[in-house]
């Protein structure tokens, strides 16, 4: 295959990681931009997306395109739940405080983590896409269910950016974010708000888990590599902003599957996350978020 | 906290050490190595203490401090053949070093930001050992050759192998470190850190430094953790990546936490109580990390204290 074919094929593979970073990270984005906690068990949210697919799939039987129909709907219900009492039983009752409930989510991590060893096993399973249409280029066929995840992920997001500026459960979710004490005082249950936005959080990283798992595979691993890319996409892009974190995720997609291309992964990895690592020792604030108050 | 009387704090430490001492010579084979591995640790331990507990900077990344020592003690026996005094002093200084280049970057943040610099690092680090794994080993790890592992000390030569000698020098070491970590927390240095942690601004308007003071604590605690893996390497045998990946910066934070935070012996007490909870239940079942993630959980929520902690606000002004 030529260079230039080469490239595409490269820059098609970036963005259907970039489509399913911008989900994951937006989810990590909004749990910190409104409530100011760093999860760290966001990656296991993610796992358990894909997990969950798998099970719910293979429990349905008939065609596929169905029973993915249904993981995509159950899977990140069940996980937005999970995320909700975990809310409830340990973030709330530690005030939120940034130190403690970073010490928290990593318990989170490890016990979400070792309860889909004992329960989903070791190895990696598969989920069958919903269709299997190729489409015909000059130079290579590309895989339709592929393009499709972009195209998803494309209007999730935008769907996500209306609620958060068109609409009322956007607007309380900004003055949470803005400024709990006034919100509080203005009436709006902050407290709800917290539950439901982690809630939103994690259930937006079980969707592009369940979006990406017919071609990639379910594994009880499957967390660390998005939650460590979420966190460089979240730190780009700025705390908080949402169009920061989608142009941060296509970015570091399309590098990512460039870079990967030419170099040896472990190479790529250390070189982002230097750089990442550096961005925020000097520009704390991110590439494009403005200074934070 | 109260004013400690001295000799009542020196008379507790100097017995903790008696008992380890003694414990030597009744307790059976089993639990003789194991005490042995869990004092390097809770040297480890210790280290991140001088930080995490002192100065109330919780770092996520202190894996790469005592990777360091572990490897530069380790590569040094294995590819320079040095002898076990230099691979220990060559450990130290890698991990001194590294705290010293990590520390002028990441005390540029504070807070949030800092616990994910340091761990991005401790990435890296991780990374990079990984990389390069005709050096390394890679995620296989390397042995340190029985042969290697023997302190000549004038006329006599000590087999690190030896169960005996391995209890004693891990003894020495954590003794020596305990006893530099009761010096430093009592002394002028000692409270400015305590004071930065209580308040950085108002440390600062009275006249400290608090960047070079929060610095030279990174650098302690830096050294204080490689000491620890240098001590592994030569004492085990063994050094592998396993040791520099996120779970060996959360261990000690763990080991800390549930020991009591800001207390001297909290981090033996910490390690030792991890250390059996974790050898007992792997008895019965292999999910190990399930009990790491609860007790994390359940320390931050109702003990965020942990035992020594709880124990000096209830009953025990005095202790450092």
């Amino acid at each position: 295959m030529h260079f230039g074919p080469h490239l595409l094929l490269a820059a098609l593979e970036g963005l259907v990681t970039s489509a399913v970073l911008a989900l994951t990270a937006l989810g990590l984005s909004l749990v910190f931009g409104v409530m100011r906690v760093v999860n760290v068990a966001h990656g296991e949210f993610f796992m358990l997306g894909a997990v969950l697919a798998w099970a719910i799939s293979t429990a349905i039987s008939g065609h596929p395109a169905l029973s993915f129909l249904a993981a995509l709907v159950l899977a990140p219900l069940i996980v937005g739940l999970i995320a909700l009492v975990s809310e409830r039983l340990v973030l709330r009752r530690l005030n939120y405080n940034p130190e403690a409930t970073i010490v928290a989510t990593i318990g989170m991590l490890y016990i979400i983590q070792q309860l889909a060893l004992t329960f989903y096993g070791p190895e990696a399973r598969p989920v069958e896409p919903p269709f299997s249409y190729r489409i015909l280029l000059p130079w290579f066929g590309y895989s339709g269910y592929k393009l499709s995840i972009i195209a998803a992920s494309a209007l999730l997001l935008v769907a996500t950016w209306f609620v958060l500026t068109r609409t009322k459960i956007g607007l309380v979710m900004r003055a949470t974010q803005y400024d709990s004490e006034t919100a509080q005082a203005f009436g709006i249950p902050v407290d709800r708000v917290y539950a439901g936005v982690f809630a939103l959080g994690a259930m937006l990283a079980a969707v592009a888990a369940v979006l990406i798992v017919p071609i990639s595979q379910a594994h009880y691993l499957m967390g660390q590599d998005p939650l460590l890319l979420s966190f460089i996409v979240v730190i780009i892009g700025g705390l908080g902003s949402l169009r920061g974190t989608v142009v941060a995720a296509v970015l570091i997609g399309l590098s990512d599957g460039i870079i990967s291309v030419f170099f040896s992964p472990t190479l790529a990895k250390i070189i982002a996350t230097l750089l990442v690592a550096m961005v925020l020792v000097f520009r704390p604030q991110g590439l494009f978020g403005t200074a934070s108050r | 906290m109260k004013e400690a009387s001295p000799a009542k704090a020196y008379a507790l430490h100097l017995g903790v050490i008696a008992l380890l001492f003694a414990l030597s010579f009744v307790l059976p084979e089993y639990h003789h190595g194991l005490l042995a591995r869990i004092m390097v640790l809770a040297v480890f331990a210790m280290g991140y203490n001088m930080l995490f507990g002192y100065v109330g900077l919780l770092s996520l990344g202190h894996a790469m401090f005592f990777s360091a020592g572990l490897y530069g003690a380790g590569l040094a026996v294995i590819h320079l053949g040095w002898s076990v005094p230099a691979a220990f002093a060559a450990g130290l200084a890698c991990g001194a070093l590294l705290a010293l280049v990590i520390g002028v970057l990441a005390l540029r943040t504070s807070g949030v930001a800092f616990m994910i610099v340091t761990m991005m690092f401790a990435q890296v680090f991780y990374l990079i050992i990984l990389y390069f794994a005709a050096w390394t080993g890679g995620d296989q790890g390397l042995v340190v050759p029985q042969s290697a592992r023997v302190l000549v000390l004038g006329d006599t030569s000590l087999g690190l192998t030896n169960p005996t000698v391995r209890y004693m020098s891990a003894l020495v070491l954590f003794s020596i470190v305990l006893l530099v970590a009761l010096v430093i927390v009592r002394s002028r240095y000692g409270r400015v850190l305590v004071a930065i942690r209580e308040n950085e601004e108002r440390t600062k308007m009275l006249g400290y430094d608090t960047f070079s003071n929060k610095l030279a604590a990174v650098v302690v605690s830096g050294t204080i953790c490689a000491a620890s893996g240098a001590a592994y390497a030569l004492l085990f045998g063994y050094v592998g990546s396993t040791f520099a990946s996120v779970q060996y910066s959360i261990l000690p934070l763990l080991w800390v936490l549930l020991g009591g935070a800001a207390t001297t012996l909290g981090p033996l007490i910490g390690t030792l109580f991890m250390y059996y909870v974790v050898d007992i239940t792997s008895g019965y079942t292999s999910a190990y990390l399930l009990i790491v993630g609860i007790a994390l959980i359940l320390l931050v929520l109702f003990f965020p204290r942990g035992i020594l902690g709880t124990i000096r606000q209830r009953w025990l002004g005095w202790l450092p």
